[in-house]
């Protein structure tokens, strides 16, 4: 039960971050998914990620639709208002309630069903309006919580746990967010916690819409011999080559600047991401590019993973509105009823 | 064969005054007849429509426009019907005095419109099959395509300016004032002034030839009188709009559809005229900005979706759509409805299931608005009843949504959505203020030792919200799944019964915050007439109609459900009662029977449902036929 609460079980003290809060304060309730599930690992790089970003557990909004990723929200930050809606309808929850305040922090968890089956209109939607959010679609290619069947991410030939061979080909998210002009796609791995944060951090701080792609087998209905999306079959195939690191203070930047760092991109509150390592040719700039490596890598069987492409320069849904700085929900009615004179003035032409 | 052709030739000359009279003569109808127009849509004969319409308003006298039109941009016929009438009945006509007949497609139909007396106003350019005339009405041509062909050499002004032609000839035959129709058009076209004098050139030219050509005046005649002073020509989605203006509302988010389209569009326009600020930017600079964002959805599901997700962050949000959008959102609809969240929805009815007929009206989402969405949901509706109520309600809507935090929907219809309707001045109170419910703040949650979403209800079975970004005290989880009193998780019995129980008192208690209905009571009246929205004008004359032959009727408008116990008491009080509904299930009295525990004996039923607006003859007829035993 999501109600379950952690044990609080004195340890060694925990280190505080800028606002004196410890991790445990970014924790959620106790998971009740399986032991071994990829989709934990990607709740604790969450965890992780807003308490190295001093985030205000408040300023967070966490939302979902249904499957096992979507409960997940409960798993991090008790202290933020989670939203747990209709499978499939995450993302225009998510639109409304960011053009009503544009102030929070909108961290939206979905899963492969729930985005490319179901909800696959809602996505691309709010991928060409460039909300400002962070969509991570825990992508592990079966319907965990109905027992095993295909999802859209299934590669054809990857088989159930009965040995059953997918026939019709998958949706692959990051192909699709790509050519919808996302404005900041990644692939991870969710064992690959390492690269995971970085790029959290970097799709925090996105102006726009951020989807991650994080491959998380699933323990109990896809993690076997024929499935392409199990751990074993992740670490054969994983190509790392893109390698970021996000640097937040002006500090750390001078600190940490990797001598190596082949392009850096400053985002719009000022911090920096740095890419460590990129294969020869490759600009995370360059959609054409970024799209060739990625079709190219696939037809010899690999599956490359980082911040794949990220453009910091387009418009998002407020830009794109043109909207005051101030939420809309903090408009008082004087701003907002023009008044009897301006109605009386108004019927001048109805008459 | 000669002799038959020689006939229409002759129609087509309209000779002598008086010239196609016949036997049957129309008695004075002074300020009480009916006109239809006959067009061909696309071809710009709204503004003519239009442009009678507003003059006749000017003139004082009570009248109203219905506008039939396909569900097409160009090419198919489409008829537009004035009804002038003094006192103030202007609910659809069924039989025309004077028919424009300016589509050659539909002579027929036209033709066999006019009261048997009336009038035909045609283009005599244009050849009329024999088959189809009749004796008993005045054929009145006027040879249009000739006259304008002259006078307008470019193509598609000739085809805009012909309309303002017949606009003129049927000044001339209902005594309009040609000064007020010209000053509208002086106002209309007070920026181009070739267009401008196109016009007055065309209105001439129509209005001379029938000056001169008909047996000006008719029996059908306006006499100017004094009954528009304090009123406005509006169409309802105007005027809906108007009211989430007014109401503060800051996100809408809408799919197209017929006939709510001009809800979303208008709000759109009345924001970039009320909701724009410049600011001062910091290198001194302006630039504009906007206090609103309206969102155009990938589909009505996300468009109900999005002004939920506003809602939760504390936005007043509304979408504006249709049935068919509403068998979309049943899924958003329960979802908001059993988390709490506030929604106004605005349904501009039309006619039939699947796409049925989308420019056509009926009352027939009154059961899937009420229940809407699987489990078990009871929504708030309101039933305004023309433009007027249509922008109180809305503000209404909003203030409903937000004290009880669930969906209110506002069924509103394409007559009263998409029609100009002549009704009172729409006022506003500036001591409004918005009922926000109960929303705590991150001051209020200092107060009290712990929060949890589903306890603590007050009163009217509401508890207590907070938005997200306000303080770690007021996070709670919003869920679909089944929650407790404590806006936990749950599986158990007892903990899902308590939030629907209280859920089911909560809507109960919304009965004495909706309008109330209307009702007129008459001295010795056994029965009693039910009806809701736009049906309003038909009923009140067929009632006075039927007054008049010494059949005394109580009425009773409904103006939101859940029913108030006034409704309950009407219905207890009256032997039986008649329903009228435009729909062909009787919707409105299922839901009576559902929620009023009436026996179903006590309430009959006249329905409407071919889509055009509801006809007073048709109620009376009705009404006769349930009461004659």
């Amino acid at each position: 039960m999501p109600s379950i609460r952690k044990p609080l079980i004195p340890l060694a003290p925990h280190a505080t971050n800028a606002l004196g809060l410890t991790v445990r304060d970014y924790e959620g309730t106790m998971s009740t998914l399986c032991a071994g599930c990829g989709h934990d690992s990607i709740t604790a790089a969450i965890v992780q990620t807003f308490f190295e970003l001093d985030t205000p557990p408040e300023q967070i909004a966490k939302l979902s639709g249904i499957g096992c990723s979507s409960k997940t929200p409960t798993y991090f930050v008790s202290g933020a208002h989670g939203f747990n809606s209709v499978h499939g309808r995450m993302p225009p929850i998510v639109t409304g309630a960011n053009a009503a305040n544009r102030s929070n922090i909108y961290i939206g968890i979905s899963g492969d069903g729930d985005s490319l089956s179901i909800g696959t209109g809602h996505l691309v939607h709010a991928i060409r309006k460039n909300v400002n959010m962070v969509y991570i679609i825990e992508n592990n290619g079966v319907y965990g919580l109905t027992k095993g069947q295909f999802s859209p991410t299934a590669d054809v030939g990857s088989t159930t746990k009965r040995g059953v061979p997918n026939d019709v080909p998958p949706i692959d998210p990051v192909e699709l967010a790509l050519s919808l002009g996302a404005s900041f796609v990644a692939r991870s791995f969710s064992g690959d916690k390492r690269q995971l944060i970085p790029i959290l951090k970097a799709a925090v701080e996105h102006h726009g819409f951020a989807l991650i792609d994080v491959i998380s087998p699933c323990i109990q209905f896809n993690n076997h011999q024929g499935s392409t999306k199990s751990y074993k079959y992740m670490r054969e195939h994983e190509l790392n080559e893109i390698d970021s690191v996000f640097l937040r203070s002006s500090a750390q930047i001078t600190a940490e600047l990797p001598a190596d760092s082949k392009v850096s991109v400053t985002m719009h509150d000022g911090s920096v991401l740095m890419f460590r390592t990129l294969p020869e040719h490759y600009d995370p700039r360059d959609r054409n590019a970024a799209m060739n490596y990625i079709y190219q890598a696939k037809a010899s069987g690999e599956i490359p993973t980082g911040l794949l492409y990220i453009d910091r320069e387009l418009s998002d849904i407020h830009d794109l509105n043109q909207t005051v700085d101030e939420p809309l929900i903090n408009l008082p009615l004087e701003k907002l009823c023009p008044g009897n004179s301006a109605l009386v003035k108004f019927q001048e032409s109805f008459r | 064969m000669t002799q038959k052709i020689d006939q229409v030739t002759n129609l087509g000359q309209p000779g002598p005054k008086g010239s196609g009279n016949r036997s049957s003569k129309l008695p004075d109808k002074t300020n009480d007849f009916a006109i239809r127009f006959a067009t061909v849509n696309g071809t710009g004969s709204a503004s003519a429509n239009n442009l009678l319409l507003k003059a006749i308003f000017r003139m004082g006298i009570p009248v109203s426009g219905k506008n039939l039109f396909p569900s097409n941009i160009q090419g198919l016929p489409t008829w537009y019907e004035i009804r002038v009438n003094g006192s103030g009945f202007t609910s659809r006509a069924n039989t025309f005095d004077l028919v424009v007949a300016m589509n050659t497609q539909t002579y027929e139909t036209d033709i066999a419109s006019v009261r048997s007396g009336g009038y035909l106003i045609y283009d005599s350019s244009w050849f009329i099959p024999p088959q189809i005339l009749r004796e008993d009405i005045n054929f009145f041509g006027v040879p249009f395509s000739t006259l304008f062909a002259e006078e307008f050499p470019e193509s598609r002004e000739r085809i805009l300016m012909r309309n303002i032609g017949y606009a003129g000839a049927v000044a001339a035959a209902i005594t309009l004032d040609l000064d007020v129709i010209s000053e509208l058009l002086d106002e209309t076209y007070s920026g181009n002034e070739r267009i401008r004098n196109s016009n007055h050139r065309a209105l001439e030219l129509g209005y001379n030839y029938a000056m001169e050509n008909f047996n000006c005046p008719l029996p059908i005649r306006l006499e100017r009188i004094d009954k528009n002073a304090d009123k406005i020509l509006i169409d309802g989605n105007t005027a809906t709009a108007l009211g989430c203006i007014y109401a503060g509302a800051t996100v809408a988010a809408w799919y197209p559809i017929t006939p709510a389209t001009s809800v979303a569009e208008n709000f759109t326009k009345l924001c970039s005229r009320y909701r724009r600020e410049t600011i001062t930017l910091e290198d001194g600079t302006t630039e504009t900005r906007s206090n609103f964002i309206v969102l155009q959805a990938e589909d009505e599901l996300a468009a109900l979706g999005m002004v939920v997700g506003a809602s939760w962050a504390g936005a007043r949000a509304f979408t504006s759509t249709s049935g068919p959008g509403i068998s979309l959102m049943n899924e958003i609809l329960g979802l908001a409805y059993y988390t709490e969240i506030p929604a106004v929805i605005i349904d501009v009815q039309r006619t039939g299931p699947s796409t049925g007929m989308p420019t056509r009206v009926q009352q027939a989402d009154i059961m899937e608005c009420a229940y809407a969405s699987h489990g078990d949901t009871k929504h708030i509706l309101l039933f305004p009843a023309n433009p007027e109520e249509c922008f109180h309600f809305t503000v209404k809507a909003f203030d409903l949504a937000e004290h009880f935090q669930t969906p209110v929907i506002v069924l509103s219809d394409l007559d009263i959505g998409m029609n100009d309707w002549v009704v009172s001045n729409l006022t506003w109170d500036d001591n409004y203020n918005w009922d926000r419910g109960r929303v705590l703040t991150a001051e209020d949650l200092k107060t009290i030792p712990k929060f949890y979403r589903y306890a603590d209800e007050d009163a009217d079975f509401v508890t207590p919200r907070t938005l997200p970004g306000i303080s770690v005290k007021g996070a709670y989880f919003n869920r679909g799944s089944g929650h407790d009193r404590l806006g936990a998780y749950t599986e158990s019995p007892e903990g899902y019964i308590q939030v629907v129980d209280r859920l089911a008192k909560k809507h109960k208690a919304a009965a004495n915050y909706v309008p109330k209905p209307v009702i007129e009571l008459k001295d010795g009246a056994r029965h009693g007439v039910i009806t809701l929205g736009s049906c309003e004008m038909a009923v009140k004359e067929a009632i006075v109609r039927l007054e008049s032959d010494g059949l005394a009727l109580d009425y009773l408008r409904v103006c939101g459900f859940p029913f108030s116990d006034e409704v309950k008491h009407f219905i207890d009080t009256h032997e039986f009662t008649v329903v009228v509904e435009q729909n062909r299930d009787a919707q409105l009295r299922s839901l009576l029977i559902l929620e009023t525990e009436t026996p179903p004996t006590k309430l009959r039923s006249v329905l409407s449902y071919g889509g055009f607006p509801i006809c007073a003859d048709d109620v009376v007829d009705g009404l006769l036929n349930e009461l004659k035993d």
